[in-house]
């Protein structure tokens, strides 16, 4: 027995190994793939799926944010809070108070939260420097990282009120509180020195608590706080809990496009290396014959054939984690601009998870047919080799030579029907790699197509802003907020219309306003004059068409109970009005709580911006530069609009379908290419002999692409349907997930050569992976082929 | 007469080291000859035949068959020479195993682009004279060797090549069956038909053979053609 020790075992897997090498390679970058994209999507499904969480967890993030009132609660008794039952961590007392900044452009900002703390660190809310460094010394401030924007960047000044000689602060750095515990953070000293009558100095405290799970946990903890201060000390305190439902709404959308894509490459693989596996004992049955009767025991077989698919898979397992960490790492940093959290990793579990459970497939796919092999009866084996194939196929071969087709082709053509698991597998991996391709092209006309239908004033060509630089997007928060125009409205609308050029054009305004039924304030946009050019896309419903409408969104449908002609009170300042729901638009902006309405049925309002419309012909350029030398002496200027930026998450999405998409047909190529390499393998032979019979090299070609074409076909006819019914049920999850119906302009983006062309993916997935073996074929010797007899 | 081969000062070396597996050599065959080719076991006879054939160039030497210098030419090109000009028969029959008798016959004609009908009347043809015209639907799974080498030749003679090549076609055959092949070689010969007849077999190339050559490690040693005429 130990003459067929290890050592002897090792030759022979080290020569299984080296002999088949398109096998290995194939194996190897299969499972490379697999594994890359696997970690891709699961690192971004743990990353997206919670993103608060995660930065929650990372800093220690605080379950209560309490603001006490320093008269009535010192020092000492907020000291004792600390010693609570129940408290786990605490931080604090910081001073904080409320500023109303001003930019160095005069535009306003809205109140920020102003705390002061001595270093970003501490036991709880330790903060993320996004850019820049902490305030070192009066004078600098720090901003949440979420008002980083082109008007304000380190080094940008603020004045701290509108007074004239009011404290300069400079900007020294940008950082991340996941409980959004503060806007901005100064030296407590500045705090102070900031304060005013209206807007005093009060402590804010920070606390974890050892249950915190629930709402109902989280009040009780509050309660717990108020009955350890005099009654009135504590002003207010703030719930993680509200913060995180804020932060996990935008992520939720991309989780069942990601599941989608996982669950395709996973499956892609296990078919792959399955079937790679299986062909390998296959085609290898005799020296396995041999093998054991040159004295190897049958576990010493299996052995040797698990071996050598583990080995390649095993590098193509660590290749792909090492790859889908690269690629995961620049996806994740998009990620986090996105929803503002602080760093994000790939999850360590995700490289150990991943890698286990591939070498798990991948063990068993080898597993099944070693197993095989090793109860092969040697005599069988060794008679495999030798024996005439008859019977399966024949009748393929018999219908296909009636087609009036060349020969070679015909022949090529009828040549899968020998082996029909093998053909199953590879029409499965075909098929998959055509329901991704189409997925994909679908899923990325839609988030275009949501590009398009967000922001539709974005559309506009030219733009003509009455206010400061303020008054457009500078910040989630800074939207024109309250700030007065510093130009008359209706002079600017004046030089609009008496431009040279305009087609059309309307003035917005964005307001906070009160909605009957809905607690706190929601945004509304309201316009003037013709504002169909700015028209949202409709679910139900209408576009505005005068005063005393409104069009809301799905989610405003739902919170407020309301269907489309129904009343709403709706209060600017103090003017309320009952506007009636006119229609349901596709606006998922603040919440899908977004409400638009005519400006002309609340007075207090004035727009802000006009978006207009050129004529035919006329250059917006040339166009707005005009209207600009107009609109200065006003106090306004305008400019025109480039093609309008794709929003952040449109760009990720879009990205990651083409690779994830990219990888699945590289892996669906790839099983076509081990297919036909064991095909043309066993089928050396015959080919040397049609070629002695003066088959020619391109016939030889079109021989071995022929009997993929149909396979190819095949698989693109059921890919696409797949791919178009995958798309149709995740899409309208990842809407519902974002809290919104979707217009068909998203849901309806095929057409019909589009699909046509996408049913040929299959064709060209199939030719990919056969181009190369064909090839070899083609050029084989045959003197030789016909000597392996 | 009109020369069939001409080999002229043909080397053919696998290694560059070692002697030359043949030659050199220079040979000719007249159309309507039957050439025997005999030899100890690696004399170089299935070397001259691929270098006839064309599935392998000399490494030096002009190869010259139905009047083609057939050293020079793309695979392409050889292909097509290939299936206007030769019909090859194997020891091992060579018939493809998923096709039967009648579609195996065929094939050559269909890869020069016969139409299906005169490709088929041709084979039917053939099958009808080789006397296995009850086999057409069967596959060559289920047939004797004698049979195989039927369809065999019957496939070597679809196109009417100017040149039938047989390696060893009856090294395979018990001796009935060999017997039928050697009638069936004499009755092409007579017909007129250039043969080229590898064998281990000294009574097949008496029978069937008008010439017969002998190689000793890649040289003719013995040529009767030669003799003859000295
Ligand atoms: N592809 C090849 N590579 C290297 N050497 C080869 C190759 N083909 C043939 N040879 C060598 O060339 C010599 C002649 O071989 P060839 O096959 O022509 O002999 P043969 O006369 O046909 O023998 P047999 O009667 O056994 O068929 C031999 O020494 C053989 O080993
Ligand atoms: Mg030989």
């Amino acid at each position: 027995m130990s003459r067929w020790g290890t050592g002897a075992l090792g030759r022979i897997v080290r020569s299984g190994v080296g002999r088949r090498r398109v096998q290995t390679v194939v194996i190897a970058v299969a499972t490379m793939m697999a594994v890359a994209s696997a970690v891709v999507a699961g690192s971004l499904m743990v990353a997206t799926n919670a993103p608060f969480d995660h930065a929650f967890a990372a800093q220690h993030g605080a379950h209560l944010t309490v603001q006490f009132d320093p008269a009535k609660a010192g020092a000492a008794r907020l000291e004792a809070t600390r010693q609570l039952d129940g408290v786990t961590a605490s931080a604090g007392p910081y001073p904080i108070t409320t500023i109303h900044p001003v930019d160095g452009h005069g535009g306003h900002l809205p109140g920020l939260t102003l705390v002061g703390r001595s270093d970003p660190g501490g036991a709880v809310d330790h903060l993320t420097l996004k850019s820049g460094r902490w305030a070192r010394k009066p004078g600098e401030i720090v901003l949440s990282s979420t008002f980083a924007g082109p008007f304000l960047k380190t080094g940008s000044t603020l004045k701290a009120s509108e007074a004239a000689n009011s404290r300069t602060l400079t900007v020294v750095g940008f950082a991340l509180s996941a409980s959004r515990t503060a806007d901005a953070w100064a030296l407590p000293a500045q705090v102070r020195g900031l304060a005013s009558k209206d807007s005093p100095v009060t402590s804010q405290m920070l606390y974890r608590f050892d249950s915190a799970g629930t709402k109902g946990q989280i009040t009780a903890d509050r309660k717990k706080l108020a009955a350890a201060v005099p009654s009135g000390a504590l002003l207010g305190a703030q719930s993680y809990l509200d913060t995180k439902h804020a932060a996990d709404q935008g992520a939720a959308a991309t989780i069942p496009f990601l599941i989608a894509f996982g669950l395709l490459g996973i499956v892609m693989s296990v078919i792959i290396v399955g079937s790679v596996v299986s062909g390998a004992v296959g085609t290898s049955l005799r020296r396995i014959g041999i093998l054991k009767a040159i004295g190897f025991t049958p576990r010493e077989v299996v052995r040797a054939y698990v071996a050598q698919a583990l080995i390649p898979a095993g590098v193509g397992i660590a290749l792909g984690v090492v790859l889908g960490n690269l690629l995961a790492v620049p996806l994740l940093e998009d990620t986090e601009q996105v929803y503002g959290t602080a760093s994000l990793a790939v999850a360590w579990w995700v490289d150990v998870v991943v890698p286990a459970v591939a070498l798990l497939i991948v063990g068993i796919a080898a597993l099944v047919p070693a197993l095989r092999a090793g109860r092969l009866r040697t005599v069988e084996a060794i008679a495999v080799g030798r024996a005439p194939r008859t019977g399966r196929g024949q009748w393929a071969h018999r219908a296909a030579g009636r087609l009036p087709l060349p020969r070679p082709v015909t022949y090529g053509l009828a040549s899968p029907f020998a082996h029909p698991v093998r053909t199953a597998a590879l029409l499965l991996a075909v098929a998959f790699g055509t329901v991704a391709t189409t997925f994909a092209v679908g899923l990325t006309q839609s988030l275009n197509a949501v590009g398009r239908a967000s922001d539709p004033e974005d559309r506009a060509t030219v733009t003509a802003v009455s206010g400061g630089p303020a008054a457009q997007d500078s910040g989630p928060r800074s939207k024109a907020h309250g700030a007065p125009p510093s130009a008359d409205p209706a002079k600017v609308r004046a030089a609009i219309k008496a431009q040279a050029g305009t087609a059309t054009y309307y003035g917005l305004s964005q307001d906070d306003v009160t909605v009957a039924g809905i607690t706190g304030s929601v945004q509304a946009s309201l316009y003037q004059g013709d504002s169909s050019s700015g028209s949202y896309e409709m679910l139900s419903g209408h576009w505005l068409s005068g005063a005393g409408q409104l069009v809301v969104s799905t989610r405003f449908l739902e919170r407020t109970g309301t269907r489309i002609g129904d009343t709403v009170r709706v209060t600017l300042e103090k003017d309320t009005e009952t506007l009636r729901i006119v229609g349901e638009a596709f606006d998922t902006s603040d919440d899908g709580l977004h409400i638009h309405a005519d400006i002309a049925d609340f007075a207090a309002a004035e727009p802000q911006v006009f978006y207009i419309e050129v004529k035919p012909g006329v250059s917006p350029g040339t166009y707005a530069r005009k209207l600009s030398a107009a609109l200065k002496p006003l106090g306004a200027q305008a400019f025109a609009n480039s093609a309008s930026e794709q929003e952040n998450m449109i760009i990720i999405l879009d990205a990651m379908a083409v690779l994830l998409t990219l990888m699945l047909v590289s892996v669906a190529s790839l099983g076509v290419l081990n297919s036909v390499v064991l095909e043309t393998r066993e089928r050396v032979h015959d080919l040397g002999v049609c070629k002695a019979l003066g088959m020619s090299p391109r016939q030889t070609v079109s021989l071995v692409l022929a009997s993929v074409a149909g396979i190819g076909l095949l698989g693109g006819l059921i890919g696409v349907p797949g791919g178009f019914a995958l798309h149709g049920f995740v899409l309208p999850v990842m809407g519902h997930a974002a809290g919104t119906d979707l217009p068909p302009s998203v849901l309806d983006v095929y057409d019909a050569p589009q699909l046509a062309l996408l049913a040929l993916a299959g064709i060209v997935i199939a030719m990919l992976g056969a181009l190369l073996p064909a090839g070899w074929a083609a050029r084989a010797r045959t003197a030789t082929a016909l000597r392996t007899e | 007469m009109t020369q069939v081969i001409q080999l002229e000062g043909v080397t053919k070396r696998y290694d560059s080291a070692d002697a030359p597996a043949l030659g050199p050599l220079t040979l000719t065959v007249e159309e309507g000859e039957a050439l025997a080719v005999t030899g100890p076991s690696g004399s170089g006879k299935s070397t001259l035949l691929n270098l006839v054939t064309g599935l392998d160039k000399p490494t030096e030497g002009a190869v010259t068959v139905a009047g083609q210098r057939i050293d020079q030419l793309s695979e392409h090109a050889l292909a097509k020479f290939r299936r206007a000009q030769i019909g090859m028969v194997f020891q091992f029959f060579n018939l493809l195993d998923d096709l039967t008798v009648e579609d195996n016959i065929q094939l050559p004609a269909q890869l020069t682009g016969t139409p299906r009908r005169k490709a088929a009347a041709r084979a039917g043809e053939l099958m009808e004279v080789l006397g296995i015209t009850r086999h057409a639907r069967a596959y060559p799974g289920r047939l004797s060797g004698g049979e195989r080498q039927r369809v065999a030749v019957a496939r070597a003679l679809v196109n009417r090549p100017a040149l039938l090549l047989a390696d060893e076609p009856t090294g395979a055959l018990d001796t009935a069956s060999g017997h039928d092949v050697r009638e069936l070689l004499l009755d092409l010969h007579r017909g007129g038909q250039t043969i080229v007849l590898v064998t281990h077999d000294l009574p097949l190339a008496e029978a069937c053979a008008s010439r017969t050559i002998h190689l000793v490690d890649g040289h003719l040693a013995l040529d009767t053609h030669a003799e003859a005429a000295r």
